[in-house]
């Protein structure tokens, strides 16, 4: 095993932002990260030991504290809820003679549960940390899986269908530099369009961003490529946490060269010469691809110094989460990129002016990027064939639940929500009750609207929303007071705790739909109080949407929270 | 003129320079908008959202402390809105922070018809009295995380960065490295963060001592033997 000073020796030169990288390595190798190593830390990057102590404690797969050397946690949201993980987490936890988050007396296994591991369509899901080793996810688990046998569950294989950017993903193999060609549209670009050119091609796609906040794609790159300062930074928001996502993560492991060239000519675009991918720690499968793409992409002078010849460079590092959904917020991942607690900022200014580094920045998400090498090859009208109006190009949704075949898809917006259960899905399981639609800051539907039209407007119309593209299937068998509950702990577990509102509303919004089966007179105020509170008052959008499904299950099952019948 | 600016406030029309924030055009016009976080030597965060109010009836209520007039807005201090989140975050809070040395929060808590009890069974924030340095006593059950006293220890004003933030959510509160009591930790004892404390989490240690109806001797006493008390503290 490596020492700590191996492990400090190449961050001697470095300073803050070098923070969570430092902090990986560390706590791969030893399973925590103690007094020795902070002090250590404090002294090569130059950062107050307390700062290092607040950065550990915010990151849910850092530890202060020495851990097991095989740390199993189980994801406990929803959909894996729902296909047994408590029971996953009896049973694991009978096996090793521990109750929760106990460690074993020999020092060797612990059981948590946890948040979201975007591995819905395998439900239940579980991320291993070992040390010495990367993080492993793997799925499903059974509670009779023998501990020792888990890692065998790596080769998870999701169901995809798509021909544009899922075109020949097949959930399981990753697309060579070979197979995906040597970066055509980035040499148009270079060569032919220059970047005003891209950026009019974005333009007339009309395209809107994929990670759930739905901004045009375009203005985002015109004001950053004219905003004052230097250097320019382009960001892609690889953190995908939205509870039932993850399409990034099959579009991260099956296509990555096609995401590193939407980053790329992102770049070429706002003229930028570094880029970031921010990609969730429990996303180790797509982390390693991805850097492989890289490795790739450079040695074959696709990326790095003078791309094609010219004057362009540019590096992609990748930079890995460490357990918060706090840091899919766009200046939250700045936060962490810069080696702080992923909290928000205020806004204004925008990342287009102050981003990373408080220098101009374009943040997309994965999706969103890796729409753009078809754009600037086939031009933006190529793009608007798909979708309408105004919700132009093909979509990925995650679907999840009680469908036959949960997965990835690719869809055309205006395809109703019932055609995509029936044509896609194999339909649902059973009787459909209900569909969380946008992940768990999203909104219920009942089966009398499944005739929406999937698009950005219909549903809006609806006061629903895409949100990150999750679809989450329930029958008649499932308890939406135990989705609510789940949903509930996610966001107390999730609140970054930087304002009021939300640190302390999701807490109070937990502790209700908790005792949901048997509440308390004035429960349903208390809940509607604390999520139109948290909905106008919270700092950030996150905040702001932690409400969001419970206020529509208050509306859509007024027998929610009821004693005897009667509201409470 | 560009650097002017010209909005109403709860009707009254009022023109500042541009930058000014929400908050300070109210005060200018003798408006209180109610504040919990916000102190004027800190920088403003935004945290507590007590000081939310309402800009052209939009989606979204806006921190008055740290949003800027904009030409043209229309801005209602105390609305319904306005009233349910400032009412509600005041319940929750007193629903998790030991709020009986925070007067001023009282007065809020009243002056919005705040019910004391609207959160029943709810967890609250407590924390064991930190007593481990010769000059302040630690009440992180009274803290409301207000973000001041980690401030004024970095960059707004001492640079000593002896303080942070542990855990995250509802369960986060103001810590040191890995919990070392202050005399091990980079502190000064310059005594700031004790200043800006808005409630009675940190309080100086003498007052405390006053408070208990020690005699100056025993508070001298005390604070000889730091350490020895901490211990017994926690025992007890």
């Amino acid at each position: 095993m490596e020492s700590l000073a191996e492990i400090l020796a190449p961050y001697q030169d470095r300073r803050r932002d070098a923070l969570l990288p430092l902090l990986w390595d560390i706590q791969t190798a030893f399973g925590h990260i103690g007094p020795d190593a902070v002090h250590q830390i404090s002294h090569t990057l130059r950062v107050p030991e307390a700062d290092i102590y607040g950065v550990i404690t915010f990151y849910s797969l850092f530890s202060a504290n020495p851990t097991a050397e095989t740390v199993i946690r189980v994801c406990t949201d929803p959909i894996c809820g729902m296909a047994g993980a408590g029971e996953v987490v009896d049973g694991l936890c009978h096996q090793l003679h521990i109750r929760h988050d106990e460690t074993t007396p020999d020092g060797k296994y612990a059981v948590s549960p946890t948040t979201c591991l975007g591995l819905c369509d395998h439900a239940p899901a579980a991320l291993i940390s070992q040390h010495g080793h990367r993080e492993l996810a793997v799925a499903p688990v059974i509670p009779e899986t023998d501990v020792s046998t888990l890692s065998g569950l790596a080769s998870y294989q999701s169901n995809v269908s798509g021909e544009i950017l899922l075109k020949g993903v097949d959930g399981k193999h990753v697309e060579s530099l070979a197979e995906y060609g040597s970066y055509r549209a980035l040499h148009y670009a270079i060569t032919t369009l220059g970047p005003e050119g891209v950026i009019g091609e974005v333009e007339k796609t009309a395209l809107i961003g994929r990670g759930g906040a739905a901004f045009p794609t375009a203005t985002k790159w015109k004001m950053t490529r004219q905003a004052m300062g230097q250097p320019k930074y382009v960001v892609c928001n690889a953190d995908e946490s939205e509870v039932g996502t993850f399409k990034d993560r099959v579009l991260m492991e099956g296509r990555p060269h096609l995401i590193l060239e939407g980053v790329a000519l992102c770049a070429y675009a706002i003229g930028a010469t570094k880029a970031y991918i921010f990609i969730r720690g429990e996303y180790p499968k797509a982390t390693q691809r991805l850097q492989l793409a890289i490795d790739e992409a450079t040695q074959m002078g696709l990326l790095g110094a003078n791309i094609f010849g010219s004057d362009f460079s540019l590096e992609i590092e990748i930079r890995r989460g460490a357990g918060a959904y706090m840091c899919g917020e766009e200046t939250a991942l700045f936060e962490a990129i810069e080696g702080n607690r992923g909290f928000p900022r205020i806004k204004p200014p925008y990342p287009t002016t102050h981003g990373l580094f408080q220098k101009p920045t374009v943040v997309n998400n994965v999706e969103t990027l890796s729409t753009i090498p078809g754009i600037v090859e086939h031009g933006g009208e190529w793009f608007k064939q798909w979708g309408t109006e105004k919700s132009t190009g093909t979509k990925l949704v995650s679907i999840s639940g009680h469908v036959h075949r949960p997965g990835v898809y690719e869809i055309s917006p205006g395809m109703s929500l019932r055609q995509l259960l029936e044509a896609f899905c194999g339909g649902v399981m059973g009787n459909l009750q209900t569909v969380l639609m946008g992940g768990a800051a999203g909104t219920f539907l009942t089966p009398d609207q499944l005739d929406v039209p999937l698009t950005f407007e219909d549903l809006r119309a609806i006061r629903s929303t895409f949100g990150s593209g999750a679809i989450m299937v329930f029958n008649e068998t499932a308890n939406i007071g135990d989705i609510l509950r789940r949903l509930g702990r996610f966001f107390k577990h999730e609140s970054c705790g930087k304002c009021f509102p939300c640190q302390l509303g999701t807490q109070r919004q937990m502790e209700i739909l908790e005792r949901a089966d048997a509440p308390l007179m004035g429960d349903r105020e208390r809940l509607r109080d604390i999520g139109l509170t948290m909905t106008e008052a919270s700092l950030c959008g996150l905040g702001q949407t932690a409400a969001s499904a419970v206020l529509s299950a208050l509306e859509k099952w007024p027998d929610l929270l009821t004693v005897k019948g009667q509201p409470v | 003129m560009s650097d002017r600016v010209t909005l109403t406030i709860d009707g009254q029309e009022i023109t500042v320079p541009a930058g000014t924030t929400l908050l300070e055009a109210a005060a200018q016009l003798d408006i209180e908008v109610p504040v919990i976080c916000y102190h004027d030597a800190t920088t403003s965060n935004g945290l507590c959202r007590v000081c939310v109010v309402d800009v052209n009836n939009g989606r979204l209520l806006q921190a008055a402390c740290v949003t800027a007039c904009a030409n043209g807005g229309k801005v209602e201090t105390r609305n319904e809105r306005v009233e349910r989140s400032r009412r509600t975050i005041l319940e929750m809070l007193n629903s998790a922070v030991d709020l009986h040395q925070a007067p001023a929060i009282q007065t809020l808590m009243t002056d919005y018809n705040a019910d004391p009890t609207r959160f029943p069974d709810a967890e609250r924030r407590e924390h064991a009295l930190l007593d481990d340095n010769p000059f302040y006593m630690r009440d992180y059950s009274q803290c409301v995380l207000c973000w001041r006293c980690v401030q004024v220890c970095a960059e707004d004003a001492q640079y000593t960065f002896a303080l942070t933030f542990g855990g995250r959510g509802f369960d986060t509160h103001i810590a040191t490295a890995f919990d070392i009591p202050m005399p091990e930790s980079p502190c000064v004892f310059c005594g700031q963060c004790v200043g800006v404390c808005p409630t009675g989490a940190l309080k100086p240690k003498i007052q405390w001592g006053m408070e208990q109806g020690m005699t100056p001797d025993e508070i001298r006493q005390s604070t000889r033997r730091p350490r020895r008390r901490r211990e017994e503290t926690e025992e007890g």
